[in-house]
Parts: C-alpha cells; sequence; structure tokens
C-alpha cells in the first residue's frame, strides 16, 4: 500500500488527529497528534489493511529552530500468512509526532510493540523525552546519574565524570570543523 | 512461552519440587553475570533473578561501551564518520559501511556505478560469512566445545588476509565507502578469493561433523530459548534470529539494493527436527536453529560471491565527486541486511555538509531487548546458551 494511501485511510479515520502528512523526499511520514498517538498506533497495527506489524526504529530528533522535539516511528509490514514462503512485498510508513521541547512528553507505544520498550528508554536517554505508560522509563545507554541529554543540540559537554577527565577547554572553544 | 521451557525440563522440574517439599530450603537471589564474562560477548551486564538453579527474570544492563556515535555523526561530514561505523559492529564492518553510505548516498542522490556495487556485495558476504565464523566458534565455546572455535577462526583468518590485501585493514576497515568502494581490487585478488570459496565450501561439513550435529551439542541448545514467530515480529527481531523462528524474510529480497536482486539465492529458516537434517529435539525458533541458520547462510553467501566475481563488471568502482557533499534538506531511512538482522540508518540532511541527525538502528540492540522475555524460568546453564545464539556485539548495542 503506498504512503498516500495510507495517509488518507487514517485521516478518513482520524482526522485531525493527522496533523499534517509529508509525501514528498525520501521519507514519507504522517505527523500525528501526540496525546492520540497510541490510539493509531493500534490501528496501523490492527487493521487487516495497514498491518503495520514490525517497529524497526525510533529516531529522537531535535528541532531546535521550532523549539520541538520530535519521535519518527518508522513502521513496516511482514506478511505471515504463510511464513515459509518467500516474502517479497512489503509495505513500509512512518510516523511522526512532535511535542515541545520545554516539556517534552509522548505517550509510550510499548504495549502496542513491545519493541518500543528500548528505543523509548533510548529517546528518553539521549533526548530527554518522556514516554508516559512505559512499564520501566530509566535511562539505558548513560548511567544512571549522568547529567543532561546528550544528543540535545544545546548540550553542554561535561568536563569530567566522577573525576574521570572528559572533553577538554581546548575541544569545547575548537570544534572540529 | 514459559510453558513450553517447562515442558522442555520436566526431569528438572520434579527435582526442584522434591527439594521444596524436604529440608531444603531455596530462596531467591541474585546475581550478577558480567559485565566481564566468558559468556556475554563483550561487556554486557545481565542481573539474574535465581532461584537455586533457575533463572526467574534475567534483566541485561547494556551502556557499557556506549561512545554515543549518533552525536559524533552529527559534527563531522559524512566520509568522515566511515570510520566510526566500522566501530559499531566491529566485527561486520563492511556491512555497517555499506549501510551508512546506501544512507547517504540516497539522501544526496548519488548512483553507485555497477562495478562498485558488485563490490560492495562481494565484501558484504564475505564479512557475513566471517562474522558468522566468529558467532559459530563463540558459541561453542559457551557450551564447552573448544575445537570448533580454532576451525572457525582458521578460515576467518583467510577472508582477513583477502580483506588485508584490498584495503589494508584487517577489523575497520572503511573500505565500502560513499559512491561505491574505496579503492579498485588488487590484481589477483579475484583468483585468491575463487581459491578461498574452494576451500571454504568443504568447510561447513567440518563444522556441522564438529559442532551442529554434535549430540551434546544439540541437547544443551535445542528446545532452549524458544522465540515465537509474533514475539520475535513484536521485539523487532531481525536477521538470523528472526529467520530461525521460520519465516522466510530477507531485506536483500523484499527490498534489494546494492544489485542483489541479480544473485540467485536462497533465504534459510528454521525448522523443526525430526525428518531429515534437522536433529530430533529441535523446534522452530530454539537456539539451535539460531545457531543453524547461520551455517546455512554462509553457504549462501558463498554462492552469491561466486555469482558476482563471475559477473563482475568492468568500469568505475566509486561514483565521482563523493567527498565535501551538500546533503539536501531532506530526510532518509535505509537498512540493509548486515550479518545480525537489519541495520539502519536515519539520516536528516540541512543543506549544509554536516547532518543535523545521524541515527544508527543497531539489529543486536533490538535483538537483545527480547532477553528478559525469553530467559524465564530456564536454568542458568541456558543462559549462556540463549544469549550466544542471539549472537550480540555490544560494540553496536551501545554504539
Amino acid at each position: 500500500m503506498p504512503p498516500e494511501e495510507i495517509c488518507k485511510l487514517l485521516k478518513d479515520r482520524f482526522g485531525n488527529v493527522i496533523e499534517d502528512t509529508v509525501l514528498e523526499g525520501g521519507h514519507p511520514y504522517a505527523r500525528i497528534t501526540a496525546d492520540r498517538w497510541p490510539e493509531v498506533a493500534m490501528v496501523l497495527r490492527d487493521d487487516p489493511r495497514l498491518g503495520f506489524n514490525v517497529l524497526r526504529c525510533i529516531s529522537s530528533l531535535d528541532l531546535l529552530a521550532d523549539d520541538k522535539l520530535a519521535c519518527v516511528y518508522d513502521l513496516y509490514h511482514v506478511p505471515m500468512e504463510r511464513p515459509t514462503e518467500l516474502c517479497t512485498q512489503t509495505h513500509v510508513f512512518a510516523v511522526r509526532v512532535v511535542t515541545d521541547r520545554n516539556n517534552p512528553v509522548i505517550p509510550s507505544v510499548a504495549h502496542v510493540w513491545p519493541a518500543a520498550d528500548w528505543h523509548e528508554r533510548e529517546a528518553y536517554d539521549l533526548m530527554g523525552i518522556d514516554f508516559t505508560g512505559h512499564p520501566d522509563l530509566r535511562r539505558i545507554l548513560c548511567p544512571d546519574d549522568w547529567d543532561g541529554h546528550p544528543l540535545r543540540k544545546d548540550y553542554k559537554f561535561p568536563l569530567e565524570y566522577h573525576g574521570i577527565p572528559a572533553t577538554t577547554e581546548f575541544e569545547l572553544t575548537n570544534p572540529r570543523h | 512461552m514459559a510453558e513450553t521451557v517447562l515442558e522442555s525440563q520436566p526431569d528438572l522440574m520434579l527435582d526442584l519440587d522434591r527439594s521444596a517439599q524436604g529440608d531444603l530450603r531455596t530462596e531467591e537471589m541474585l546475581v550478577n553475570m558480567g559485565p566481564q564474562h566468558p559468556s556475554t560477548h563483550g561487556v554486557l551486564r545481565i542481573v539474574l533473578r535465581t532461584d537455586g538453579e533457575m533463572v526467574l527474570e534475567a534483566i541485561p544492563h547494556i551502556g557499557y561501551l556506549h561512545r554515543c556515535a549518533e552525536k559524533i555523526g552529527e559534527n563531522l561530514q559524512p566520509y568522515q564518520f566511515i570510520p566510526y561505523t566500522d566501530r559499531m559492529d566491529y566485527l561486520a564492518g563492511m556491512n555497517n559501511n555499506q549501510g551508512y553510505a546506501l544512507a547517504v548516498e540516497r539522501l544526496c542522490g548519488i548512483q553507485v556505478p555497477p562495478r562498485g556495487q558488485a563490490i560492495r556485495v562481494i565484501f558484504a558476504e564475505l564479512n557475513r560469512i566471517a562474522s558468522h565464523l566468529v558467532s559459530l566458534g563463540c558459541y561453542g565455546l559457551d557450551m564447552g566445545a573448544f575445537t570448533p572455535f580454532l576451525y572457525c577462526f582458521r578460515e576467518r583468518e583467510m577472508i582477513l588476509d583477502l580483506f588485508e590485501a584490498a584495503c589494508g585493514a584487517r577489523l575497520t576497515y572503511s573500505y565500502l565507502t560513499i559512491g561505491g568502494a574505496h579503492d579498485d581490487l588488487p590484481d589477483g585478488w579475484i583468483d585468491r578469493c575463487r581459491e578461498f570459496l574452494d576451500y571454504f565450501g568443504t568447510k561447513i561439513d567440518d563444522y556441522n561433523n564438529l559442532l551442529s550435529f554434535n549430540h551434546i551439542f544439540v541437547k544443551r541448545t535445542s528446545k532452549v530459548g524458544i522465540i515465537s514467530l509474533q514475539d520475535a515480529l513484536a521485539w523487532g527481531l531481525t536477521g538470523p534470529c528472526l529467520r530461525a523462528s521460520g519465516i522466510r524474510w530477507d531485506l536483500r529480497k523484499v527490498l534489494p539494493y546494492d544489485g542483489y536482486e541479480k544473485y540467485d539465492f536462497d533465504v534459510p529458516i528454521g525448522r523443526t527436527g525430526g525428518n531429515g537434517e534437522i536433529p530430533h529435539g529441535v523446534i522452530v525458533g530454539d537456539s539451535w536453529s539460531r545457531y543453524y541458520v547461520r551455517v546455512l547462510e554462509m553457504t549462501q553467501s558463498v554462492r552469491i560471491i561466486r555469482q558476482a566475481l563471475d559477473q563482475l563488471p568492468s568500469g568505475d568502482f566509486r561514483a565521482p565527486k563523493c567527498t565535501n557533499l551538500k546533503l539536501p534538506a531532506n530526510e532518509v531511512y535505509v537498512e540493509v541486511e548486515g550479518a545480525r538482522g537489519q541495520l539502519g540508518f536515519l539520516i536528516t540532511g540541512d543543506g549544509s555538509a554536516i547532518p543535523s541527525r545521524v541515527k544508527a538502528r543497531g539489529p543486536c540492540f533490538c535483538n537483545l531487548s527480547i532477553t528478559t522475555h525469553v530467559c524465564r524460568n530456564v536454568l542458568l546453564a541456558d543462559i549462556p546458551a540463549i544469549i550466544g545464539s542471539i549472537d550480540v556485539v555490544m560494540g553496536e548495542v551501545d554504539r
């Protein structure tokens, strides 16, 4: 199913919840209101015409210019009717959920796709997005006592961590490019 | 899930019941496995909640190798970032190079010349074999079989020699780069590669005799850590771990890239044993299936390399002007079928030479996330069997 049809189907069903659709470019997606996102996710997964049963990736984005943070959810469909036959077809889609930069909250979809569990923890750890309803939201890659969220564009590199020297003043004042 | 595991260990459960009725008192204990542990394949720490020999829950703690490669990617031009991709999955550097290069090419609209594509396929498949050899050897080690490890590394050494001849590096190649390959194949390389393929084709039987069909090995790994197809998809498993759960899904077939549609190869999947070559007792989606899918994949990789060598086109090995790129204000998400599963890169450009966002989706990161779900009510000795069969490389989990 091409992205145009997916967007139309979602718009017919959810109306204003689909804030925007971007079909041009290398990564077609639909932008969805944060608080209705799990509901849309359920439909994306369970509607037989869509059948997005696999969450490939959650990428967090820092849209500093707009003072927003965003998550991109990449989905695809794996046909399971005849699994032992070679799959040659799929359809892919992406969903973008934008949230406020100062109070970033997105409802968790870990109950829809268990794969979201670790991806959301990673986005929380590195970008500082709060996923409400997540079963176990804590840092996953950085140590528990780490300050800040490294992938934010305005992240200040620490000079040391528990006495271990990290970034030097020289590196901070002389970026590599 | 839990029921099938309990079914597979009937004798032990009886023993546990008996000990609970007698004077033996069991109590829960937390055991730290790792971060430095021979069976965790790198710096992975798993907190095990145990009751005697049973593991009630296993919670992985990752991040010991975290270098925030994504942040580095946001500060470097794409071709400068290629060497960092080597260091993600350091056992399959070629596949990582390829994934990142493809994403940048799709973003900038670069066409890779046919010879460049063929070289990429050859090296990606050679690296897949090398990576699977490490996986096989180390899995044997985990299960107490030392010898196959030496055999696997003997053959891997030959692949590393081939890589060294082509690009000078043995582990971190940065050979497949934006626009194609960094250099053309050196003189005589194709013949050396063919020699290796002829030699290697006979060795897979050796691994099967030594390890795959070894009775002890089969007993240790079959019916252990069974992942159903539904669970595998829900947790986003990819690569051999997904195919072992019985689905013929391979990105090289579904969404071909770099000309994979030109090659004829099969996609092996996990099967239940009993008749034919699969040993009795093996169930689709168990640890043995995950192991054996890798063995079968090596044969297919050999087939692909042979075809690619036979039809190797002449011409350019790299598209012109692939350094100092201006990245258009656009976004792409590209996945390739790496050795461990689907490796994805999301790259956002903003008109400058440096991407505003680079996101790497490591296959091991997703594959490892199912650990807690699978390692519930299993034997302590089965934990290495399950973790080893998932074949994690921590450099890529933590990135």
